[in-house]
């Protein structure tokens, strides 16, 4: 443990319910240490805040070791902080200095309501993988894994598809809050594996119908949400959803079948 | 339509325009020869068969509606999808000419309408007007528009046209035609490769060779465009001694 402590000023934002107003609320924390994680840090404040008699500030969190999805926030205009392939359970407070004002907000979008202080309701992914980020296989009948070929190629990129945890990242820093780099993530990795193959057309009707349906942006294609993106997925998936999309559309024009 | 049939009319009418783009600099490049080669080419230029010079306008007409009218839409819907901002906003890695596409193409659209009204309609400069009514010969100097075959011929003088439009007492207008093509430079150093990207044409490996293409491109062209205004403003054009200046309106000539 280092010995050196810091003393922060948080600017966070609090909203009681989401039809609420919401405004920023400064806070100032002492004697945090470089070793703690943001969300411990974030946890220490809320028992500050209970021992003054205020209410706690509601964020989300779950598995606390980057792999759920679940933790938001964003942080001095970064979701999930300035560093990267992290989430804001993964960041450290030894990314700050003593003295620093951080300001802490809501991941916005207008799929993404706020439903108190940082917590936004996701439910329009869940949406979105609901329309066709799956495959059809009847139950008790599944093929051995092996019985299938893959490339060690498409195996590995179908995986870098899959790494997406869906925490929402890229829609929060897209400035058009767009959510093409989560929805062509859970597309792919399905539409280059055999097993995903069978429903690839309408799969990528569907869902790029549900990802406009919610109501999320286009794609500028300026790659900020590669660069936000806790797990790295790559812009190329963006493509090849672009390719698969208008290969689909022009099959549909003109077979009628998808 | 879709998110995604917006992003692919973005990219083919732009890839249409850059296109139009890269023969409209080679075709100007031509005020750096003698003038038969710009008289010549205009004349021929006017005088396509099958009225193709207006099937050629009216598809790019067609394509810069598009392109717009698409813009426009994806702007707004890209503003509805965040009604409420950051208070504190931060960039990763995206370039400026990237997050200036809007503002790039909006100023490139006054720029269109007045560079069409300037040399196109003719309405703003009646110097420019009268250069181009003061019917020259072709001296007959072997070009590859043919023009050693029409010695005599009397056309319009587009040669000198361009270069009194462009000369020292319109200082101004070059002026804003240099700014307009370090805007067209920003906007096609982002559009060129990004149109790859909308397509699904592009992955990695290319995105990488796509965006030095695109600077490269970007870049030539710039050169290429802003050289024109440039050198006539400084009356340095190679043969800037056979441009016609000081022409008298014909009047019966002034309304297109």
């Amino acid at each position: 443990m280092s010995a050196k402590t810091l003393n922060l000023t948080l600017r966070v934002w609090r909203q009681k319910k989401p039809e609420a107003a919401g405004q920023f609320v400064t806070y100032k924390i002492d004697k945090i240490s470089p070793d703690s994680s943001f969300l411990e840090m974030m946890d220490l404040l809320n028992e500050q805040l209970i021992e003054q008699g205020d209410e706690p500030v509601a964020f989300d969190h779950d598995c606390r070791e980057g792999i759920c999805g679940m933790c938001s926030m964003t942080i001095n205009g970064v979701p999930h902080g300035k560093n990267r392939l992290q989430t804001t359970c993964q960041l450290h407070m030894r990314s700050f200095s003593d003295g620093d004002t951080i300001t802490i907000e809501p991941f916005r979008a207008k799929p993404f309501p706020v439903m108190r202080d940082l917590v936004v309701d996701r439910t329009p992914l869940d949406s979105i993988i609901q329309s066709g980020g799956y495959i059809t296989q009847r139950v008790g009948s599944a093929e051995d894994a092996n019985a299938v070929p893959i490339s060690k190629t498409i195996a590995d990129k179908a995986m870098d598809a899959a790494a997406c945890i869906g925490c929402g990242a890229c829609v929060a820093v897209c400035p058009n809050a767009s959510a093409m780099l989560f929805t062509s993530a859970k597309m792919s990795q399905l539409n280059m594996l055999p097993q995903g193959k069978p429903e690839k057309d309408r799969r990528a009707l569907h869902m790029v119908q549900a990802m406009d349906d919610n109501g999320f942006g286009n794609c500028t294609n300026i790659g900020e949400c590669e660069a936000a993106c806790p797990v790295g997925i790559s812009l190329d998936f963006i493509a090849m959803m672009n390719r698969d999309y208008a290969v689909a559309k022009v099959k549909k024009i003109f077979s009628g079948a998808a | 339509m879709t998110s995604l049939g917006k992003k692919y009319i973005m990219a083919v009418t732009g890839l249409i325009l850059v296109g139009f783009v890269i023969g409209h600099m080679l075709g100007n490049l031509q005020m750096f020869l003698h003038p038969d080669w710009m008289n010549a080419y205009a004349y021929k230029l006017q005088n396509l068969p099958y009225g193709l010079l207006w099937i050629v306008r009216l598809g790019l007409l067609a394509a810069v509606v598009a392109h717009i009218v698409t813009a426009v839409l994806l702007v707004l819907e890209n503003k509805r999808a965040r009604p409420q901002g950051y208070s504190v906003n931060a960039t990763l890695q995206a370039s400026f000419a990237s997050k200036t596409m809007r503002y790039t193409g909006l100023i490139l659209i006054a720029f269109i309408v007045f560079h069409i009204l300037h040399f196109t309609v003719r309405a703003t400069h009646a110097d420019v007007t009268a250069a181009y009514y003061a019917l020259t010969p072709i001296a007959g100097v072997a070009t590859m528009h043919g023009s050693a075959d029409m010695a005599g011929k009397l056309v319009p003088d587009v040669f000198s046209m361009v270069a009194v439009g462009f000369s020292a007492q319109f200082w101004y207008v070059s002026v804003f035609y240099i700014i307009a093509m370090a805007l067209l430079f920003l906007h096609l150093s982002h559009g060129i490769s990004s149109m790859f990207q909308s397509l699904g044409l592009r992955n990695k490996t290319w995105r990488l060779r796509l965006d030095r293409a695109a600077l490269i491109i970007a870049i030539a062209l710039f050169i290429g465009f802003a050289s024109i205004p440039a050198v006539s403003l400084l009356g340095l054009l190679p043969y800037q001694e056979m441009v016609n200046t000081g022409v008298t309106v014909p009047t019966a000539l002034t309304q297109p």
